[in-house]
């Protein structure tokens, strides 16, 4: 993984050749090298032409083989010579105008669940095979065969039911044994039953040439319930790949310093005593202390707050931190296990472990409906037996309720919806990582936002612009237009925004740590922090302006707020829910940010323990809490939570700790989601009772012994086809 | 009903080549990527063969 970074031109003809060298020895000790495989992130693209203009644009550039587009995950995965890197094919594609990142291969390691997903489709696929045919065989025997013929249907069908249950009932007999061994009784082993059962009966009547057989039923039994299975596999696949995507965003890699040249190393390599250095923008990659440099640091991530805070040799730096200024040189103090970011996580942990063990909708309702159905079918073979005398008929009847009250609604009508609504929320930009999170979302009547990068986006925006002279305002563009400090940037686009251009000043230089200074009219000015300038400091977040006349002006800001954040807050408020608003940062911001949403109810400068400490308190109150969080101080508040939402701008750990993940950078959508959520509950419902309205009817007659393997057929796929049907409204 | 003894094995050969075709499918991982399966085939370019 090590590269050393050597520069792009060399001085002298001869330096050149060493790197050269040195990369012809990399590639004879790999002996003949593989083509090295680029994943990319695509999410712009979306048409035919889209993959073709890419799948050429890329295929195009010197040294690429192969460049396949997969339009689903909105990935290009390519096939290049070891020379092309990923910022040369970013660039490409930014010039074909798509938005592309690198990905980290290692993260995607997605070939387990391709595994698992291939398993269940080819076990379905058999199922689906195996279904077709008996179910032919069956419609024979219905309409009247008789005897041999009918005897032989009857092997026939067994010869091909028999083994495709063994195969293809795999996933639910090895689900029941589990939760038998645990002294259970989930969804799985009144499906195994039922399906064993049928199987299993219908053998015994085969050899005795009997009637009746239930093959068609056991193997459609299976056929559904894998449709379900693989339904459920799928829009779990699909979240994992979609949250492992934004793990890989954030390629894991340090420069480290040694004998005087940075080298590019893994964080996990970082060893206790390294020093690393830390570009102006990028994220401190472990704890340390600054032996060099001055700069600012971004520490809202950590704690909220939104003012940037000063670095210079000997301050204490955390991982997670972003340098705003000037290069920094840290030595790592604590690396990996023990830094705090690590620490943060064990906290994550610890939290997730108490979360309350919430039982999803689909359980509770086998929690009712597995004894019941035992227990009626037990009923019914007793009484039979009691009322006939006769062993094999009391047998056929109860076997007969088990198929009728099939358990295709809880198998198949949960992961019908909740496939429906995550794929309809997905594609709006909103990752449901968790089965449960739609169920857990409708139950909400409390939500909690936290506010810098979650109301906020961090951004901050000049404030005062018109308490200013245009030519003060020209100055001070000038001046920040030579920084790339997060609060210049944000004024020299406010005054080019006003239609205002750059006055001309010369001899522009950064301090880092300090502000910007240059040479305008012969007079020395200055752009920078309050203590620089001697000037008196503002309340809130504000940077100064010395023009060697008169005091120095404050330019103040406030923070962008994210685009549909009153949307959000107005609608959630409007379905009756409490919003609440909880920050680490300073009383005055966190007032004003709560007066200009409309927030009642705020609590500011809380520390993480003090969030996942009032969370607790709410929970106890019976309320249903929504936190929607995403810093490293609001992870443990996070994991807390009834139900958690993180943006995609998010902390890694946080958005591991959360149930639903906001893609893009809209909050509205977070109204819409908890709309849908109710929706899709009652979506589930109602297909319970549906399949409820199937059984009351379907009972009493399998319970009289009236019914037929051709009723049971019937009851059983139109209930199954129902429900779907009914999910799919949804979409 | 002689006619069964030819019947029923034609159609469960027939069923099982259907099988045989979707795990052939299955194999040459042709539900990767069903989205842009959909689109590819509208796309007016030639392609000579399929990419792997």
């Amino acid at each position: 993984m090590a590269s050393v970074s050597t520069p792009g031109f060399s001085a002298c003809p001869a330096c050149a050749v060493a790197p050269a060298a040195e990369d012809l020895a990399q590639r004879a000790q790999a002996g003949s090298v593989p083509p090295a495989r680029l994943m990319l992130s695509l999410p712009t693209a979306h048409c035919a032409a889209c993959m073709s203009t890419v799948e050429r644009g890329l295929g195009a550039v010197p040294g690429v083989s192969d460049a396949r587009v997969n339009l689903t995950l909105k990935r290009v995965a390519v096939e290049a010579a070891p020379e092309v890197d990923a910022a040369q094919l970013i660039a490409v594609l930014a010039g074909l105008g798509y938005e592309a990142h690198e990905l980290d291969a290692g993260t995607l390691s997605m070939t387990e669940t391709d595994r698992q997903g291939r398993d269940l489709l080819m076990r379905l696929g058999v199922a689906g095979f195996a279904m077709m045919n008996v179910m032919l065989l069956s419609v024979a025997v219905w309409s009247g065969a008789e005897a041999e013929t009918r005897d032989l249907f009857h092997w026939i069908s067994a010869l091909i039911a028999l083994p495709t249950v063994a195969f293809a009932g795999q996933p639910f007999f090895r689900s029941a044994l589990t939760a038998l061994k645990a002294r259970r009784l989930g969804m799985d082993v009144p499906i195994s039953l039922a399906i064993l059962l049928a199987a299993g009966l219908s053998l015994f009547e085969t050899i005795e040439g009997g009637r009746h057989t239930y093959f068609d039923a056991a193997v459609a039994l299976t056929f559904f319930l894998l449709a379900g299975r693989y339904l459920d596999h799928r829009t779990r696949a699909v979240a994992r790949s979609a949250a492992q995507e934004l793990a890989a965003l954030e390629v894991p890699r340090a420069q480290r310093l040694q004998d005087g040249q940075e080298v590019e190393v893994p964080i996990a390599e970082l060893r206790l005593g390294d020093l690393i250095r830390v570009r102006p923008g990028g994220r401190v990659p472990a704890d340390g202390v600054v032996t060099e440099g001055a700069s600012e640091l971004d520490r809202s991530l950590l704690t909220g707050e939104s003012l940037p805070a000063r670095a210079a040799p000997g301050t204490d730096v955390s991982a997670g931190e972003v340098n705003l200024t000037g290069p920094l040189t840290v030595r790592v103090t604590a690396a990996g296990r023990d830094s705090s970011l690590h620490r943060m996580a064990d906290l994550v942990a610890v939290a997730e472990s108490v979360k309350n063990k919430y039982t999803s909708l689909a359980d509770r309702a086998a929690l009712i409906y597995a004894p019941g159905v035992h227990l009626l079918s037990l009923a019914a073979f007793l009484g039979w037996l009691w009322l006939s005398g006769d062993l094999r008929l009391a047998v056929n009847i109860a076997v007969a309720v088990l198929i009728i009250t099939c358990p295709c609604a809880l198998g198949l009508a949960v992961p019908a919806v909740v496939t429906a609504a995550s794929g309809r929320l997905f594609r709006k930009g909103l990752l449901i990582k968790d089965g449960t999170a739609l169920e857990r979302l409708a139950e909400v009547d409390t939500v909690v936002f936290d506010k810098t990068g979650t109301l906020t986006l961090g951004m901050p925006e000049p404030e005062n612009l018109a308490d200013h002279p245009a030519a003060d305002l020209q100055l001070a563009a000038a001046l920040a237009g030579a920084s790339s400090h997060p609060l210049a940037r944000a004024l020299a686009q406010g005054v080019a925004a006003l239609g205002l251009p750059p006055a001309e000043v010369t001899d522009l230089r950064e301090v880092p740590g300090y502000g910007i200074e240059g040479r305008w009219q012969g007079r020395r000015v200055r752009l920078g922090r309050a203590e620089w300038l001697d000037a008196t400091p503002e309340a809130a977040t504000a940077t100064y302006l010395e023009t060697g006349e008169g005091r120095p002006r404050a330019f103040t800001f406030t923070d962008r707020l994210r685009p549909g954040a009153e949307a959000a807050v107005r609608t959630l408020a409007a379905q009756g829910k409490a919003v609440h608003l909880i920050s680490g940062d300073s009383a005055a911001a966190v007032q004003a940010m709560a007066a200009r949403l409309g927030i009642a109810h705020w609590v500011a400068g809380a520390l993480p323990e003090d969030k996942a400490a009032r969370l607790a308190a709410m929970a106890a109150a019976g309320h249903k809490v929504l936190m929607v969080g995403d810093g490293l101080n609001d992870t443990a508040a996070l994991a807390a939570a009834h139900v958690s939402v993180s943006p995609a701008s998010a902390l890694d750990a946080a958005r591991v700790a959360s149930d639903i993940v906001l893609l893009g950078t809209d909050l509205a959508l977070l109204a819409e989601a908890a709309d849908l959520s109710r929706r899709a509950v009652r979506r589930i419902k109602e297909n319970f009772a549906i399949s409820a309205a199937y059984n009351l009817i379907a009972v009493p007659i399998a319970l009289m012994g009236l019914a037929t393997p051709l009723a049971a057929a019937l009851a059983m796929s139109a209930s199954s086809i129902t429900v779907s049907l009914n999910a799919l409204r949804l979409r | 009903m002689d006619v069964l003894a030819y019947l029923i094995p034609i159609s469960l050969i027939l069923g099982a080549i259907g099988l045989g075709a979707f795990f052939w499918t299955l194999r040459h991982r042709q539900y990767d990527d069903p989205d842009g399966d959909a689109q590819r085939i509208l796309s007016d370019e030639w392609d000579d063969y399929p990419k792997p």
